[in-house]
């Protein structure tokens, strides 16, 4: 499904050349479930952006089901964006304006659902996520977990086949960590890529598949499946 | 995304800063309000010059003795040919040309008018029965100067309704004899008020034959002959008939003028138009500063919301979408703006109309209706366009990292 090629990605800071991601090689199949790890600035968000389509590879080719994303103009990467991939942010990320089901709606909005059908499809998520009592809720009504489980439902509503976690439970206690996690692995239950960044060594050790950042290159962890 | 949707973020997020988004539309609306405002008041200014020209009479010609033109060389040829006068004559001469509808020569003078020991120095007008029908004037009360041959000097006299009121009180007037000058008259009719046009009030005028203010003032030439044309169409071929005529009658001297109401008219009204015009303009800079408020404002919101753009772009927004939405923005702020400046102006025209009942019933003209409200909403969307067109090109990945 996904194939970054000597993928590098490189900042200039002053006149020094900081190599956010070096020479990366990775292949991954649809279905798995692959946890990121790393000391802080070694890479990984740049990487998950990357996976993203929010950013580009300065060096090397990212092949998204075989198609270099490359040649795609804005709207195309917009529309794989939409309908591909969810994110899932340290921060939430939610609109403070919004309440629940509106940030939900959102990525149907922007793929011109109709009224009635986004509707029904936000009471589904956010029953699935445990949240159909706080669909009017706005996020600073709601705890650092509930608005993180917001974010998911609407990771999920479009139904993409590639979930990008940016250290999802950076922000929330154990209890709460794991209960996220549940969630994100459940999405990996119904057959969905999940790429999950973490600073937690306990969490990280959960994904079958398991990489390793350093100074923005990256490495197989021993143990990880081949 | 479909347009209501667009529609529906927008107003969602000028919601979350009611403050910020009420300030911006009430400049707008000021703009927009003071544009309808100022060519109403143009307008009702014009309309009210054409109304009062109208109660003149609009296709009138006005004939007067001596020539504009010739006043510079009249000193050098005044010794050999004095200017001769407009005559009774000259003025019947013109009554029978097809275009023309009525004639009534003038003769003005002061006199003392007296009644049972009351006196007062009147306007006394010379002139005929056509008079009226020149005028448009009505009668309160008896009849006008008799129509016949304009020689006689019938000792009938109509008096205005303040020169009836200040000699006879609430006794009535008509039958009754005055004394103008050293002649007695009687009165035949009371002009009923027409209020005053241009400062000119009928009120004070005391009207006798043209023959018997020939007389009490010793006078021959007239002081001026009104020609009404058939209508506003035969003014011009009236014009030139009576010039014709009175060029004959004086010999090939134009030593007379001709006068159209219709030429004062038109350049009091072009006076007019190009003053509403420039007004309109100077309060249509009104709206470039709201368009440069509406601007300031979205670049703020741009600024603080760039977080919340990063996001829409991961979840899939294109640029453009960020744009529209932010257009949107824009567009709702002006169209606000518009409409309610478009309401205030109207209720301020209204009040403004009640306050100065002259230029009542004011309102904007239909252009300035339409343009103002276009102008506010598109000065809305090209200044909207330049933290739109920021928003859209915000890099997601720093826009998601700002927080
Ligand atoms: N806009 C930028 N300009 C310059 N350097 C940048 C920029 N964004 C990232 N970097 C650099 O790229 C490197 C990788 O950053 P990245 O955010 O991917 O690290 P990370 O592994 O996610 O760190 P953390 O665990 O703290 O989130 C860092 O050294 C960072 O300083
Ligand atoms: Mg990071």
């Amino acid at each position: 499904m996904i194939r970054l090629e000597h993928v590098s990605r490189l900042y200039a800071v002053g006149d020094q050349v900081v190599h956010a991601l070096d020479d990366v090689n990775l292949v991954i199949e649809p279905g798995e479930y692959l946890s990121v790890m790393g000391p802080s600035g070694s890479g990984k968000s740049t990487l998950l952006h990357l996976l993203g389509l929010l950013d580009r590879p300065d060096r090397g080719r990212y092949l998204f089901h075989g198609e270099d994303t490359a040649r795609l103009d804005d709207r195309h990467l917009a529309r794989l964006r939409r309908r591909h991939i969810g994110f899932v942010f340290q921060f939430f990320h939610l609109v403070p304006r919004l309440s629940a089901a509106g940030n939900v709606e959102l990525p149907m909005m922007l793929d011109g659902w109709p009224l009635p059908r986004r509707r029904a499809r936000v009471r589904r998520l956010l029953e699935a996520v445990g949240l159909a009592d706080r669909a009017r809720h706005r996020p600073d009504q709601l705890s650092g977990g509930q608005r993180q489980r917001v974010a998911i439902a609407r990771a999920l509503a479009l139904d993409p086949e590639l979930v990008l976690a940016d250290e999802p439970t950076g922000n929330l206690d154990q209890a709460a960590g794991h209960e996220i996690l549940d969630l994100l692995e459940a999405v990996v239950a119904q057959g969905r890529t999940l790429v999950l960044v973490t600073h937690d060594p306990e969490l990280g050790h959960r994904a079958p598949r398991r990489l390793q950042m350093r100074d923005g290159r990256l490495f197989e962890s021993p143990g990880g499946v081949g | 995304m479909s347009w209501l949707d667009t529609l529906r973020l927008a107003l969602g997020s000028l919601r979350f800063t009611p403050v910020r988004t009420a300030l911006t539309v009430l400049a707008m609306a000021i703009g927009v309000a003071a544009v309808l405002l100022l060519t109403a008041l143009g307008e009702g200014a014009r309309a009210y010059v054409v109304r009062e020209f109208a109660s003149l009479g609009t296709h009138l010609l006005f004939v007067l003795p001596g020539h504009a033109h010739t006043r510079g060389l009249s000193l050098a040829t005044g010794l050999v040919s004095s200017v001769r006068p407009l005559t009774l004559d000259d003025a019947a001469a013109l009554k029978g040309l097809p275009a023309v509808a009525a004639v009534a020569p003038i003769v003005v003078g002061s006199a003392q008018v007296r009644a049972g020991g009351i006196g007062r120095d009147s306007v006394v007008l010379g002139s005929t029965a056509e008079l009226r029908t020149v005028r448009h004037w009505r009668m309160q009360r008896g009849r006008f100067l008799d129509p016949g041959d304009w020689h006689r000097a019938r000792a009938q006299c109509v008096l205005g309704p303040t020169v009836a009121r200040a000699l006879f009180g609430n006794a009535r007037a008509v039958g009754k004899r005055v004394r103008i000058g050293d002649r007695r008259f009687r009165v035949v009719g009371i002009l009923a008020s027409v209020g005053r046009t241009f400062g000119f009030d009928n009120g004070e005028l005391v009207i006798v034959p043209v023959a018997a203010a020939q007389a009490l003032f010793d006078r021959e030439g007239l002081f001026r002959i009104l020609v009404a044309a058939r209508n506003e169409a035969t003014l011009a071929s009236a014009r030139r008939s009576v010039r014709r005529v009175l060029l004959r009658r004086h010999r090939g001297h134009e030593d007379f003028t001709l006068l159209t109401q219709g030429a004062l008219l038109a350049t009091f009204e072009r006076i007019l138009r190009a003053l509403t015009l420039a007004v309109a303009t100077i309060a249509a800079v009104s709206l470039g500063v709201a368009g440069v408020l509406i601007m300031n404002v979205q670049l703020i919101g741009v600024a603080r919301r760039v977080p919340e753009i990063g996001l829409l772009r991961a979840l899939g927004a294109t640029r453009g979408q960020v744009l529209g939405l932010f257009l949107c923005e824009s567009g709702l702020l002006s169209l606000g703006g518009a409409l309610a400046g478009v309401a205030a102006g109207m209720l301020g025209a209204g009040l403004l109309g009640a306050m100065l009942p002259a230029l009542a019933p004011l309102h904007a003209p239909a252009w300035a209706g339409l343009a103002a409200p276009a102008l506010a909403v598109g000065t809305g969307l090209l200044f909207g366009l330049l933290p739109a067109r920021r928003a859209a090109a915000l890099d997601p990945v720093r826009a998601l990292e700002r927080r």
